[in-house]
């Protein structure tokens, strides 16, 4: 009786470790993780729409169908990225994920203040890398540091009423992601 | 050894696809995560979207209500009108949506798989009512496609809902109640 009882503790225990390590391990290996759908119809460092949610089609589950949405595939390994996008008419809004899809920053049109959103993007190590003096002249510049250095930035644009889709196509279509 | 392995799997079976994860804000029939949006985002919650393959809502960008079950707690069956009524929290604008549990937009004749701030006709007051039912309806209507099952998706944007939001009189959220049935 009592062997049986520790029996089961023990594969109590040990059914816990095995929980809790594919749990944690999960992220790493999912093959159809949201990196993985962006990167099989977008070419690194470079701004590409992403095609509108349909009830057949969808690079995403639960993507807002009323917003235009172009993503950037970034590899920061040669070097940090300029981004910039000009602001749409109803709302534009740019979020930054790792390559494990943690959203780790987003900024909105009324947040930026201006009518385009400009920022670099760059590692931690890139970013320690700045020479002093161009410290001080990116006081009206945008850093944004990345944890990781591939992830996505995802630039969406609502289009609040129906006529509204060819100006928030036409801003993402200026968006721009690349190489410093 | 096998026992354990059952166990352990099937615990992480349940936990990725029952839909459980900490930190939510539940407000009436509505559930957000608005942690899943930072990078203090829990495990459980990585490894879920690790495996439907969903982006989380930024957090500087808004969040996202989920409902499953109307306020009753009958979960939303799409032969049946249910109605969405009052008003939603502070944001610059919200989205309405309509996906099958998998997170697929619903087929149906108008094409129309949700409303946004700015598509609702409101009442004098600012609140709204919207019908979600198979059938057409003057007024707001959102089409179900009959399906037998879907979530509703309610995202702010722009908000100060977030993080810190804990209550219903910080975010009031519209009422889902069920109606008729086919």
């Amino acid at each position: 009786m009592m062997r049986l009882a520790l029996w089961l503790l023990g594969a109590l225990l040990l059914g816990g470790i095995v929980h809790l390590a594919t749990v944690l391990m999960l992220p790493t290996l999912a093959s159809q993780d949201a990196y993985a759908r962006v990167s099989a119809i977008a070419p690194v460092n470079a701004v590409i729409a992403v095609p509108p949610p349909t009830p057949e089609k969808a690079v995403m589950p639960f993507m807002d169908p009323a917003f235009a949405m172009s993503v950037c595939r970034y590899d920061l390994s040669r070097g940090a990225l300029k981004f910039s996008v000009p602001i749409s008419q109803a709302y534009t809004s740019v979020s930054f994920y790792t390559r494990s899809d943690v959203a780790y920053y987003a900024i909105n049109d009324r947040a930026a203040g201006r009518r385009v959103i400009e920022l670099d993007l760059m590692t931690a190590a890139q970013r320690a890398d700045l020479p002093e003096n161009e410290e001080i002249t990116a006081a009206d510049r945008l850093i944004v540091t990345s944890p990781t250095s591939t992830g996505l930035i995802v630039i969406r644009a609502l289009v609040p009423e129906d006529g509204w889709l060819a100006s928030a196509r036409s801003a993402l279509a200026a968006a721009q992601c690349r190489p410093q | 050894m096998g026992v354990a392995a059952a166990i352990g799997l099937g615990t992480t079976w349940i936990a990725l696809t029952r839909g459980i994860a900490y930190g939510g804000v539940t407000i009436g029939a509505w559930t957000a995560w608005p942690k899943n949006g930072t990078p203090g985002i829990d495990p459980y919650a990585k490894a879920m979207m690790a495996r439907t393959g969903e982006l989380p809502v930024g957090s500087g960008d808004g969040v996202a209500f989920y409902a499953r079950e109307d306020d009753a707690g009958q979960v939303l069956d799409g032969r049946c009108d249910v109605l969405v009524s009052g008003i939603t929290p502070q944001a610059r604008f919200w989205t309405l949506t309509l996906y099958d549990p998998q997170g697929r937009l619903v087929a149906n004749s108008m094409q129309r798989q949700g409303f946004t701030s700015q598509q609702i006709i409101r009442k004098s007051d600012g609140s709204f009512d919207i019908v979600i039912g198979p059938r057409a309806r003057p007024g707001n209507w959102l089409p179900t496609g009959g399906v037998e099952k879907y979530v509703l998706v309610l995202r702010l944007y722009d908000t100060p809902i977030g993080v810190a939001t804990r209550t219903g009189r910080e975010a009031p959220m519209p009422a889902l109640s069920k109606r008729a049935c086919q």
